[in-house]
């Protein structure tokens, strides 16, 4: 199998290759060299009246059910700004790639992507471990990703761009909260991979520094169903709230185990950082009324750039189709990158960085601004809870856009870190 | 106590999963000899036959025991289609049927992708099936694992009735222990086999009923479950019911112990090397066939 798919895309890019060099010879006016070997000859194809972007989510696996959203969202932005013009004048042409769920699947159509359709920026990607990935692969290429989702922090990489909240923008709000709320004896749940690990890192950090306890901590194995186990340590552990890290499909079992052992939202709330609206639906409301998530962008958000995205978004998708933070973020990410263009004037990579600095968009989730120095964004914080008809409404905020800070540097607690 | 209490419980329902995907194999992987990589996908039929049903009957209790029999009736016909069209040409060369039904298995995968969308789906379990009976004193027992447990014992018992008591289950036997003897004995062995390799299928169509309880289907659900249901036919014993019975409810109880006191990931391990030192130890399984054939 993997055999046939490498020997294709050798095949590709011998063709492209050639392609490339007769056009070299003919006109002379090429800029993408074909060289395979050559990093710098990869770079983003402009010339014509188009312009390639990449779109790299899983399609298919057990991470289809969030990153699909997320590649509807992608387009949706794309064919709002083409029917506005386009970026400089040139019309967006949207290349997919399915990543499908496994991680050396995502470095080798990353590659793909920037070798062979010469796009001038990618984005996508869902979990850490997809994103960590393809990291050498945007860095050695010099392309620029917009990675939508929020994830675990202490990362910054001179060609991603993080379009989703770092933990300071979400985890450590969450916290915030439950301690407020009383709940300070905290279960941690999670899928077995970098995201939850790290993020529990964090989390035990905060506990011991703010005199709350984790009773508890259990990784399963991306795409496990079998929860039995879990929740009965769960229940027998005394605690006030589990902290749930799962991705993908594992919510689905986990939930439904929670219910049948009798635990509810009353009893021991569950506060999710990784279940939006659409997960809620196809989990079922039944199992997760009443439970808490942590993002920065509901459905409900209040303003008039949401009613806007939401309804252009069921308009060209389905009127029971809801919108969620990642969904957000992918949109808005795609935005913000035709603003650093035009601010650029140009899609020359470097410029485009350095134009980021100070973008600000009026987003559905509130006004947000590119820190050009980590290239994060400034977000707020929102918790939510799950209503009967399984849209989430908020119940706290933090007021106003964070700071983004990957790395906590402003947390005297998180200094252990690294 | 409870801790316990709750615990063996949540074995045995591992163990009751662990059967219901291992029952049809013993049939055909252990009886027939035949290694069916896409055994895992007529698990999925049954769900996904679950999913229809649910679409088009609305009450979730009335569509999920109305798939019990459609969903063995469908996952049992392309078993029984799968053996006409392939298997039976390819009696003689395990390795070739190996290859062969991994084939049928990707194929039958992007049939589902195609068909159903790449994106896992769910169905809703009835209202009786979601919450749990108590015991009292912290003691709960989920009812959709009671459920399963309840469903895995109907299919051993049935599958044993029809073994042991009917003139086709005798065939049967017959076939499995000799198979020349049976058929110069005027039994038609290609029409045994096909049946044979109809039930099997059509039981893990049941397992696949099952498994909508329990967590999400999609097109790559039936791997999820294809490995654990070899490790239960080997180490139980090829072609032997009662094996399959004990090792599903051992590896069940012995999983849950391990998850408990060390970690998911670890128990995993743990469970995987006692596997390995088990079949150094005892290579033909718990219990073996004992034949007079020279073979």
């Amino acid at each position: 199998m993997s055999g046939l798919s490498i020997s294709r895309r050798g095949l590709l890019a011998g063709i492209s290759a050639v392609g490339a060099s007769a056009a070299l010879s003919a006109c002379g006016a090429k800029t993408g060299e074909g060289s395979s070997t050559d990093a710098a000859g990869a770079s983003a194809d402009t010339s014509g009246s188009t312009v390639k972007v990449g779109l790299l989510n899983s399609l298919s696996g057990t991470m289809a059910i969030s990153e699909v959203t997320v590649h509807n969202a992608l387009l949706l932005a794309i064919k709002e700004i083409n029917a506005a013009g386009g970026v400089l004048g040139k019309k967006l042409k949207a290349v997919s790639q399915d990543g499908a769920s496994d991680w050396p699947t995502f470095a080798e159509k990353a590659e793909a992507l920037i070798k062979d359709d010469k796009v001038a920026a990618t984005f996508g990607c869902w979990t850490s471990a997809s994103r960590k990935a393809v990291k050498p692969v945007f860095e050695r290429y010099k392309s620029p990703l917009f990675y939508p989702v929020q994830y675990e922090g202490l990362e910054e990489s001179p060609y991603i761009f993080y379009i989703g909240a770092t933990t300071n923008q979400q985890i450590v709000p969450a916290l915030d909260y439950l301690k407020k709320q009383g709940l300070t004896k905290l279960y941690l749940v999670g899928s077995d991979y970098v995201f939850p690990r790290t993020a529990n890192k964090i989390i035990k950090a905060y506990a011991k520094a703010k005199g709350m306890t984790v009773v508890g901590e259990d990784y399963a194995p991306l795409g496990s169903t079998e929860f039995g186990t879990i929740v009965n340590k769960v229940k027998d552990s005394g605690a006030d709230a589990v902290f749930n890290t799962l991705n993908g499909d594992s919510n689905v079992a986990f939930f439904k185990e929670y219910k049948s052992s009798g635990l509810t939202a009353k009893s021991m709330p569950v506060l999710s950082v990784s279940i939006a609206e659409e997960e809620v639906k196809s989990i079922g409301t039944q199992y997760l009324q009443d439970q808490l998530t942590a993002w920065n962008y509901y459905e409900t958000t209040p303003g008039a750039a949401n009613t806007e995205f939401v309804a252009a978004y069921q308009a060209e998708y389905g009127k029971d189709k809801p919108t969620s933070d990642p969904m957000e973020a992918a949109y808005i990410s795609v935005y913000l990158w035709k603003a650093m263009v035009e601010k650029a004037g140009s899609f020359d990579v470097a410029k485009v960085k350095a134009a980021s600095d100070g973008i600000t968009f009026d987003a559905p989730e509130g006004k947000v601004t590119v820190d050009g120095a980590s290239q994060h964004v400034y977000k707020t914080a929102r918790i939510g809870k799950v209503g009967a008809d399984g849209l989430i409404t908020e119940v706290w905020n933090s007021g106003g856009p964070i700071k983004p800070d990957p790395y906590l540097k402003g947390y005297d607690w998180a200094s252990g870190l690294s | 106590m409870t801790v316990i209490l709750n615990q063996s419980f949540t074995g045995i329902s591992i163990g009751a999963v662990l059967l219901l995907i291992a029952l049809g194999l013993t049939l055909t992987f252990g009886q027939m000899g035949v290694i069916n990589m896409a055994h895992g996908e007529f698990i999925m039929t049954g769900a996904y036959t679950t999913y229809v049903l649910q679409k088009s009957i609305s009450g979730a209790g009335v569509s999920l025991l109305v798939a019990l029999p459609v969903a063995f009736l469908v996952a049992g016909a392309m078993g029984a289609l799968l053996e006409w069209l392939l298997i039976r040409r390819l009696y003689t060369r395990p390795l070739d049927t190996l290859l062969v039904t991994w084939g049928v298995s990707l194929m039958l995968q992007q049939l589902a992708r195609d068909v159903f969308g790449a994106p896992n789906v769910q169905t809703h379990a009835p209202d009786l099936l979601t919450g749990n009976i108590s015991m009292g004193g912290g003691i709960t027992f989920a009812s959709s694992r009671l459920f399963i447990l309840g469903l895995a014992l109907l299919s051993v018992l049935v599958l044993t009735i029809v073994l042991r008591l009917t003139p086709l289950g005798r065939r049967i036997r017959a076939v499995v222990q000799n198979r020349d003897l049976a058929e110069v004995s005027g039994i038609a062995t290609g029409r045994v086999d096909r049946v044979t390799f109809f039930i099997g299928s059509g039981l893990a169509g049941v397992a696949g009923v099952a498994l909508t309880l329990v967590g999400p289907i999609g097109p790559t659900m039936g791997t999820n479950y294809i490995v654990d249901a070899f490790l239960v036919v080997v180490v139980g014993g090829i072609g032997q019911l009662k094996g399959s019975v004990i090792t599903a409810f051992a590896l069940g109880v012995l999983q849950s112990v391990l998850e408990y006191s060390t970690t998911v990931s670890v128990a995993k391990v743990i469970v995987l090397v006692a596997i390995v030192a088990f079949l150094q130890w005892r290579p033909q399984g718990l219990y073996t066939l004992r034949t007079r054939s020279l073979a």
